[in-house]
Parts: structure tokens; sequence; C-alpha cells
């Protein structure tokens, strides 16, 4: 009797052989995240009570005075409230999460198992979904009792949901690639709150640019955030859309096509 | 039958750099089925990198390595079926319950959830976890969680199982149920590698001990030829009166032809060759009329043999953990 043979007898004994291993590998690990969300749901609320004080915040301090009622400031405010909601989701969730995997070695377990090399970094996503999808579906809610109502239509307003989905999913793979590099946690959170300010309030969320000081009008209108809160506006309150919607969906993919590799690189080559 | 699988574990002339530095320089290991391998060695001396290795997580530089005699480069993923990784820190998820995490491993690893809940329960009931199976692992001390975290390595009946630093801040109780726990694995056939700065887990635990310093192999053997090397074997003494400590010293010296150690303010040893030493002194000390209270013949303990092996130029005892 030899090594080889007895270990492949408890093998095929033991072990079912499926089909689509990465797919179910990836869903476990989901599970596995939404598992540690549920128990410990910082992140999520971290990443709904910010958008969620500063769309309060903003509507009452500034409201009568930039749009004369809180009511109309609100449809101006919120589609940049949702944005800002997803790409905090994106950036605090996945890159915190995989940074505290990789450091506590989790991810040596993953990568030692006979799983795709790939299936903790694609499940740790997918959970994202879901933690996206909830986090936008609770600033609605709050958006909608405060008195915000879609202008136009449910395929619109879903269109809205789905590009601010997207554009936090293609910016989280920077954080992907902080935590990847870091391996730490607390940087990648450092990180996350010193780009928060200039990203997501240097743009057009409380005011239209053009009413903006001339720097930070000229960085507002580099800022891809401010077109990506451009869009939004016009898909839920039906505002001119003036290409906002495909330099969006254009800075979703360059963000994606530059930092997925890197991070992909990064993290494959963890030693 | 090729020599291939012969050994469970095989590893010859492993390099591995990272930038300018070289972590190892040319390792060989071989472990056979069923046995334990510990790899002694001082902090940074390789031993992480030579389980890294091992364990596919790292690709070596040069040489090769197989697990039951498939080639841990090219052939990854089949070895990764025979395999399993403790790492030193625990890996087990606290927002889980004990029970959670071994499901979660065992549906990585294709099970049925019937057949994952099934051998989930029957490891906790193993390592003495069933009555906390329910709760989440932040409520666990310590100890449960590296019991835990056996457990999960153990989920897919691994053949070989890597261990780095096992009992690191384990309490000695814990420690010797956890070699209590590997015994009854190896008896199972399973191959155990564990890396260790503990002599005296490598001298409880393995059948083979390599000694590795500096990203090299300096000394292999079992744990009592690793002894031997040091060269023979300790006499010490206690006289029954202090005051003839002296007295005693200078018969020693003059038995073994080397100055003897003072271990205490009443204990005399002094390493010697051959066993008429022993007579040699005890006639002496009766002719002295020195009575004696302790006399012992031991073999050099593994710190010894490691010290006298590293040329003393580091303790194994200099890292944290054993201060405590």
């Amino acid at each position: 009797m030899t090594v080889a043979a007895t270990t492949v007898d408890s093998i095929s004994g033991r072990r079912r052989r499926r089909r689509l291993g990465l797919l179910r590998h990836s869903l476990v690990l989901a599970r596995r995240s939404l598992a540690k969300t549920s128990r410990n749901p910082g992140a999520v609320i971290n990443g709904v009570i910010t958008p969620a004080i500063f769309l309060v915040l903003f509507l009452y301090l500034f409201g009568g005075s930039v749009a004369g009622s809180t009511r109309d400031y609100l449809q101006y405010l919120f589609p940049g409230i949702l944005v800002m909601g997803a790409s905090l989701a994106g950036m605090l969730s996945t890159g915190v999460g995989i940074a505290v995997d990789m450091k506590k070695g989790v991810f040596d377990r993953f990568r030692s198992l006979p799983i795709g090399r790939t299936a903790p970094l694609l499940g740790s996503l997918l959970a994202d979904m879901v933690r996206y999808l909830l986090g936008v579906a609770i600033l609605f809610g709050l958006a909608y009792l405060l008195g915000f109502r879609v202008q136009t239509g449910l395929l619109s307003a879903l269109g809205a949901v789905a590009l601010a989905i997207t554009f936090g999913f293609c910016l989280s793979w920077s954080t992907v690639l902080l935590a990847a590099t870091l391996r730490d946690e607390s940087a990648v959170l450092a990180f996350s709150f010193i780009a928060f300010l200039p990203l997501q309030l240097g743009t057009s969320l409380a005011a239209p640019t053009d009413t903006l000081p001339g720097w930070l009008r000229t960085w507002a209108e580099v800022n891809p955030v401010t077109h990506v809160i451009d869009a939004s506006r016009a898909l839920l309150t039906g505002t001119p859309m003036e290409g906002s919607l495909a330099l969006s969906l254009t800075w979703s993919a360059v963000l994606l096509v530059t930092f997925c590799p890197l991070a992909a690189l990064a993290y494959g080559r963890r030693q | 039958m090729s020599e291939n699988i012969m050994y469970a574990l095989q590893a010859e002339g492993l390099v591995k750099r990272f930038g300018r530095t070289t972590a190892l320089a040319g390792v060989d290991l071989h472990a056979d089925q069923g046995s334990v391998l510990a790899v002694l060695g001082p902090n940074g001396a390789g031993k992480t990198t030579a389980i890294r290795v091992l364990a596919t997580l790292v690709r070596p530089d040069g040489g090769t390595a197989k697990v039951a005699g498939l080639d841990v480069v090219r052939q990854a993923r089949e070895v990764r079926r025979l395999i399993a990784l403790c790492g030193q820190q625990t890996t087990v998820d606290e927002e889980l319950t004990g029970m959670g995490n071994l499901v979660m491993i065992g549906r990585l690893l294709d099970l049925r959830a019937a057949d994952a809940a099934r051998r989930a329960t029957e490891l906790l009931g193993r390592f003495d976890l069933s009555d906390a199976a329910t709760r989440p692992v932040a409520a666990y001390s310590g100890g449960m969680r590296r019991r835990l975290d056996l457990a999960a390595c153990l989920v897919g009946h691994p053949r070989v199982v890597f261990l780095d630093e096992p009992s690191a801040g384990l309490d000695p109780g814990r420690r010797e149920d956890l070699w209590r726990a590997l015994r009854g694995l190896v008896n199972e056939g399973v191959t155990v590698l564990l890396t260790t700065q503990y002599l005296e887990e490598a001298d409880a635990m393995a059948d083979r001990v390599v000694v590795i310093d500096g990203g090299r192999v300096i000394a292999h053997g079992s744990p009592a030829e690793l002894k031997r090397i040091v060269g023979g074997q300790t006499i010490s003494v206690r006289p029954a009166r202090t005051e003839d400590v002296e007295a005693v010293a200078s018969i020693m010296a003059a038995v073994a032809g080397r100055m003897p150690e003072r271990l205490n303010r009443q204990e005399v040893a002094v390493p010697v060759e051959g066993d008429t030493a022993v007579i040699g002194m005890m006639q002496r000390f009766h002719a002295a009329d020195i009575p004696v209270a302790e006399f012992s013949l031991r073999l050099p303990s593994l710190d010894e043999a490691f010290l006298a092996l590293t040329g003393g130029r580091r303790g194994i005892n200099d890292n944290p953990d054993r201060q405590r």
C-alpha cells in the first residue's frame, strides 16, 4: 500500500466532485462574509450612517438658503448621497475585510485548500453586492420618509441604483489593492477617510459646480464622482444628462481596468 | 514502486529568496508516512518559509518538493487535496460559531451539507468542543481556538498536516493536550510536519528532527541521535554536605578531563565519554570519604544539542514567548 493509493481512495470515498467549483466556493465564502457582517455590522452601519448624517445635515442647514425650501433641496441632494453611500460601502467593507483576512493568515488557509485562488476575493466582492443593496435600500427609505420622490420612472431609478453600485464596486478595487499591499486594516480605513472628503464632497453633491470658487470648481469638474452624481441626479429627477452617464461609465471602467489587475497581482504575490 | 512515493514528504535542495535575503539556501527534508518531523530553529531560520513552500503557498526559486510523490509546484491542486495547514495564528472566524467554522471548511472541500455537519460534529467532539459548538468563537479561550483551528485543518481528512509553531502561546497543560491530539493523528497514519522553537516539543513529539539555521539544515536525525551528536553523557553530582562541593568538582575534573559546571550551589555537572567515568568517580568519592546525595547520568538535553549545533551564537530561548 502506498501513500498515493490510500489518499485517492479517501478522496473518492468522501468527497463529491461537482461542477462550477469556483462559483460554489465563492458563494460559500460570500456567505461567510455576510455572516460576519450580521454579527458585526459596523462597516455597513458606517457606510449608511455617514451619508445619512450628511443628508440630514446639509438638508436642514443649507436647504432653505440654497434651494428656497428643504423639500426642493432634497431632490437635488439625495442623488449625490446615494452615490456617496455606494462608494463608502465599497471602500469600507471590501478593503478592510480583505486586509483583516490577510493579516490574520485566513487567506493562507484558503489558499492551501483545493479551491480556486480567486474564490476568496470573489466571495468577498459578492457579499459586498448584498451590502451595497442593503445600504442603498436604507438610504432610499430614509430619503423617502424625508420627502424625496423619484420624478422619472422605476427603470430610471433602478438605473441610478445600478450606476451608483457599479461605480462603488469599481472604486473599491483601489482599497483592495491597498489591502493586498499593506495588509493592515487601519491603514485602509485611514486612506478611505482621507480620500473620502475631496472625493465625495468636492463634487456637485451639495451645490452646482458653477457656484463653487475657481480652484474647487476645477477639482469638482475633473472629479469622476461629480459625473456619477450628475448622472444619478438625471436618472432620479430628470435633470439634463449632458454626457454624464457616458463619463461615469468610462471612469468606472478606467478604475476597474487600472486597479483590478494591480490588486490581483498584489494578492497573488502575497508571500 | 518508484522511489518518489516512498516518502509522504520530500524536499530536495529548496531555495527561496525574498529580495536580497535568502530564506532557504538548499534545504533537504523528508518524512515517512505516519511520522512526525520537527523542524527546529531560531526565529528567522527559514522554518515558516519551508512550510509555506511545502503547503503550495510559495513557489521555491530552486529545488523540488513533493507531497505523497506529487510536485508542489506542478501538481499544486492535487497536493492541496492531501494537505492541511495550521498557521502560527489561529485563522478561525470569531464571528462564526465553532460549528459554523468547520461546516464552512467542509463546504469548501465539496462535502454535502449533511456530511459537512456530521464531520464538524465529529471533530468538535474529538477536540472536546461539543459544548461550545453553537457559541461564536469570539467567546472561546485561546486554547479552545487553537483546538478549533486544528479541527478545521482535519475536516478534509488530510494525509499530511503542516503545523507552524502549534504550541506558541499555549500554556503547558494545553500543550500536552495538543501533543495527545497529534499522536492520535499519527496513529491513524497521518504525517505531521511541525515547526517549533520548543526543544521539549521536538523531543516529545518528533520521530525525526531537522535543525535549520540561516536557511540551511545544520543537523538531522532522531532526537536521541541529535543528543548524541553533542557527545557523550553528562554526570551530575550533589554531595550530601555543601562544603564538599569544591572537592567533588576537582575529582570530577580529574576523571572527566575537563572543567565541570556548577549547576547551582550544591550541584556540579560534567560531560563524560565512556562509562568507566561513573565507576571512577564513585571510587574516588568513596576514597575521599565524601557522601553523595544525588548522582545521575543523562544524555544532554536538546537545548544543549541545539546550542552546540548553532555554535552557541543564538540561544533557542530568545523567543519572547518562551520567557513567560
